[in-house]
């Protein structure tokens, strides 16, 4: 496993990255494909609301904002 | 079962719809899209005045209808529900693919946001895969321009095999030719060749297998390939559809399992279908899409830093709410004495006409004193501000500031084990609670959906707005002079609002931890760009849709409530007024609150509208049984000290009207919205518990404490 790999939420903002993996189950994952989330798409890293999460992230054009325990299911490598 | 022949299916989806067609001659359209893509706006400006809205039966989605002429032709419009696909399998893509699919329309318009075409092409492309007439409609082509993103449409036309149109829906530019389109679509003068999806050849491959079991069944209904597409996606309430609508049952040839036993990997299947579709949106974005400048949304990130930022993200959201509140009370004291002039000129009129015709003093009382004057009251009260507030308010919402609420606050409905769109509802609540919990359809959890209803009585509604400005400018800002008054009025306000949010999460948190139990569920929210508001559409269709419906209700209401409290106020058994003997019973109680019998009287006679709470207070303390005229209110001050108000009433009066039983019109919704009683009772005493319990507290501690 490439240690570049980490979970979508850890990426600094600013920066970003290409998904690897989606390990979400079911519905979740069938919406986060919906998004456009499929393996080998850029994400960026917009900002973290005041309290830190949920963040808000560039997916194909769209600025979509995702809680922690979601981003956390989608693996990326930092770009 | 399987194929049999009288298939009422479509007849039975238009009667679901409660389709209003005017003859069979009528074209019926369905309008689908991407949320945030403007698809109101194309629905709005295509049929201007003539929709209606309505329930899909049996669910709690609301569509609208609307129609227009083009060319001597009837167009009957179906405003499906916004969405981002059609292949989650929510309750709004269910109803948008069924409507597409089987509700046969003549033709659909698919509405697409030009800044973000990629993202919207995947709707589309699944949409050309069911059925052929599909105009597509790229609109927002002016935030397009400004951004510098040159869409190539005549190309993208071609790559699609349908006709393209740009439009601008909200200036009305590119909508003749829209309607040009659909036309020539529907009249088959254009013949569509939307184009194919590529998939794996191991997916085309079973496709194909189970479209050779599937087309000699559905004949040609609907389009079989896709149908045994949506079959191999694990699809089954496809299958739920068809033979409710077609009356075919192909649940019997046991396509399903067949698949599994092909031993391939249903997940990989899933996730491969979809990648297809978002790969071939990306490939079409990039040759038809030209982004002349990679900075394009740069000043929306810089306003998005400031709005969302970690240090001022907050408090410009409550600063915000603090202008809105202090534009509105200062805006709306002019217009408000000048209104209440004018009505209760007409209350002199009437009053004299009554003289004259030697009409009963009763008949006087009742009709003039109660009725016309509760009515003046509430009009002169709650028009002005509404009609600054829902402008204001609407305004925010067209620029896009809501979902950045939503995204500062999500963090402390999720500690409260809440949905992060919670926080959209509640904004909601504060033009009609009503509204708000037909909000919270949003919300797809159904547990996180009822707490969101449950809890959207503790922010303030249009209705409660006059009480607490009215208490606050002439209780707490009394003292104060001039602007000082209205901006000691603004921060108290803002200070209950914060405090029903408070509530809010706090009311959540505990309903998640007992009977709600629960962990949150998944969250993605969009934030769109921001858009430039289009001004004199937010004051038509605020005062059109908001103003006028609210305060219709509010003079529904209150004329009989006026006629009531006038009765009970002039019925006497013993020499004592049957509101006397209300009040009298519940004064011991309303002691313990700090507030009197006459105060909670009024909160229960204002069951049916919170509007004429503060009226009928009034009225009560007037030993006339009507209500004064609003002369001044140094006036209404005085009336309200000698019946003994102190500043820990109109506390207590606040804070009870933040918190007590929500009115009927909502109790009816929440009724309707959760087709449980045991509900609606849950929303009506959670509130009133609530309120009981943090005044009785106030009260006590104030009197422990010997402050008063």
């Amino acid at each position: 496993m490439n240690n570049n790999i980490v979970p979508l939420h850890l990426i600094p903002c600013g920066k970003s990255a290409k998904v690897k993996e989606i390990t979400a189950k079911g519905n979740i994952r069938r919406r986060m494909l919906d998004l456009g989330l499929i393996v080998d798409t850029i994400v960026e890293s917009l900002r973290k609301s005041p309290s830190g999460d949920p963040i808000a992230y560039e997916i194909r054009g769209a600025v979509i904002a995702l809680r922690s325990e979601e981003a956390s299911k989608i693996l990326v490598e930092l770009l | 079962m399987g194929l049999t022949s009288q298939s009422t299916g479509i007849s039975t989806l238009k009667e679901m719809l409660n389709i209003q067609l005017s003859s069979t001659d009528d074209i019926v359209l369905a309008l689908a899209g991407n949320p945030n893509t403007g698809k109101s706006t194309v629905f709005n400006s295509l049929t201007g005045l003539n929709q209606h809205t309505g329930n899909w039966t049996g669910k709690t989605v609301t569509t609208a209808q609307g129609n227009y002429k083009f060319k001597g032709k009837n167009f009957v419009l179906v405003d499906l529900p916004g969405t981002y696909s059609l292949l989650s399998n929510s309750v709004e893509e269910e109803i948008a693919r069924d409507f597409i699919c089987f509700g046969n329309p003549h033709a659909t318009i698919v509405v697409a946001d030009a800044t973000c075409l990629e993202r919207n092409l995947n709707l589309v492309l699944q949409i050309l895969e069911m059925t052929d007439k599909v105009v597509l409609c790229v609109n927002l082509m002016d935030e397009a321009r400004r951004k510098n993103i040159g869409i190539d449409l005549d190309k993208l036309s071609d790559i699609l095999g349908i006709p393209v149109v740009g439009t601008n829906a909200r200036n009305g530019e590119g909508l003749e030719k829209l309607m040009e389109a659909v036309y020539k679509v529907c009249s088959g003068e254009i013949s569509t060749k939307p184009v194919k999806i590529p998939y794996d050849k191991n997916i085309e491959a079973i496709i194909e297998s189970i479209d050779e079991k599937i087309k000699p069944l559905i004949s040609n209904k609907i389009n079989s390939k896709w149908v045994s597409l949506k079959l191999i996606d694990g699809d089954k309430t496809i299958l739920k559809s068809i033979y409710k609508y077609l009356d075919i049952d192909l649940a019997e040839l046991n396509i399903i399992p067949g698949i599994e036993t092909n031993q391939i990997q249903y997940s990989s299947i899933r996730d491969e279908i979809v990648s297809s579709i978002v790969k071939f949106a990306e490939s079409i974005s990039r040759q038809v899409v030209h982004i002349k400048n990679k900075t394009y949304n740069r000043l929306d990130r810089k306003i998005d830093d400031i709005l969302t930022s970690k240090l001022f993200g907050i408090p410009i959201m409550i600063a915000l709410l603090g202008i809105v509140f202090w534009i509105t009370i200062e805006g709306a004291n002019v217009p408000s004495s000048a209104i209440a002039n004018v009505l209760f000129a007409i209350e002199d009129k009437l009053t004299l006409l009554f003289i004259k015709y030697d009409l009963p003093d009763w008949l006087h009382g009742a009709l003039v004193l109660g009725v016309y004057r509760t009515l003046a009251w509430v009009v002169s009260v709650m028009l002005p501000p509404m009609a600054i507030f829902f402008p204001l308010f609407t305004f925010l919402e067209d620029l896009g500031y809501l979902p950045r609420v939503a995204f500062n606050l999500d963090n402390y409905f999720k500690k409260a084990c809440a949905h992060g769109k919670q926080a959209l509802t509640m904004c909601m609540g504060f033009g009609c609670n009503a509204a708000g919990v037909i909000g919270c359809r949003i919300i797809d959890s159904p547990r996180e959906r009822l707490i969101a209803i449950l809890t959207n009585f503790f922010v303030p509604c249009n209705g409660r707005f006059p009480t607490l400005i009215t208490i606050t400018t002439i209780f707490i800002a009394g003292a104060a002079k001039g602007h000082l008054q209205a901006i000691i009025a603004t921060l108290t306000i803002t200070g209950v609002i914060v405090l029903g949010v408070i509530m809010t999460l706090f009311v959540s948190r505990i309903l998640s931890k007992t009977i709600l139990k629960g962990i949150p569920s998944s969250f993605a929210l969009e934030l769109p760009p921001y858009r430039k508001p289009q001004v004199g559409r937010i004051i038509v269709r605020s005062i059109l849709d908001r103003t006028i419906f609210v305060l219709s209700r509010a003079v529904v209401v209150a004329a009989p409530a006026g006629l009531i409290i006038w009765l009970m106020a002039n019925m006497n058994i013993n020499g004592i007024s049957l509101l006397d003997y209300g009040a009298g019973f519940l004064q011991p109680f309303a002691h313990l609150l700090g507030m009197d019998g006459y105060i909670l009287m009024a909160f229960i006679l204002g069951l049916p509208a919170n509007e004429i709470v503060m009226p009928i207070i009034i009225m009560s303390y007037m030993a006339t049984g009507t209500m004064i005229e609003l002369e001044s209110m140094e006036a209404l001050r005085n009336l309200l000290v000698s019946n003994g108000w102190t500043w820990l009433t109109a506390i207590n009066v606040m804070l009870f009207c933040l918190m007590h039983f929500p009115c009927g019109t909502t109790l009816l919704t929440i009724r309707k919205e959760t087709k449980s009683w045991k509900w609606t009772f849950a929303a009506f005493l959670i509130p009133t518990m609530a309120g009981i319990t943090i005044t009785f507290i106030v009260t006590q501690t104030v009197r422990l404490l010997g402050l008063i």
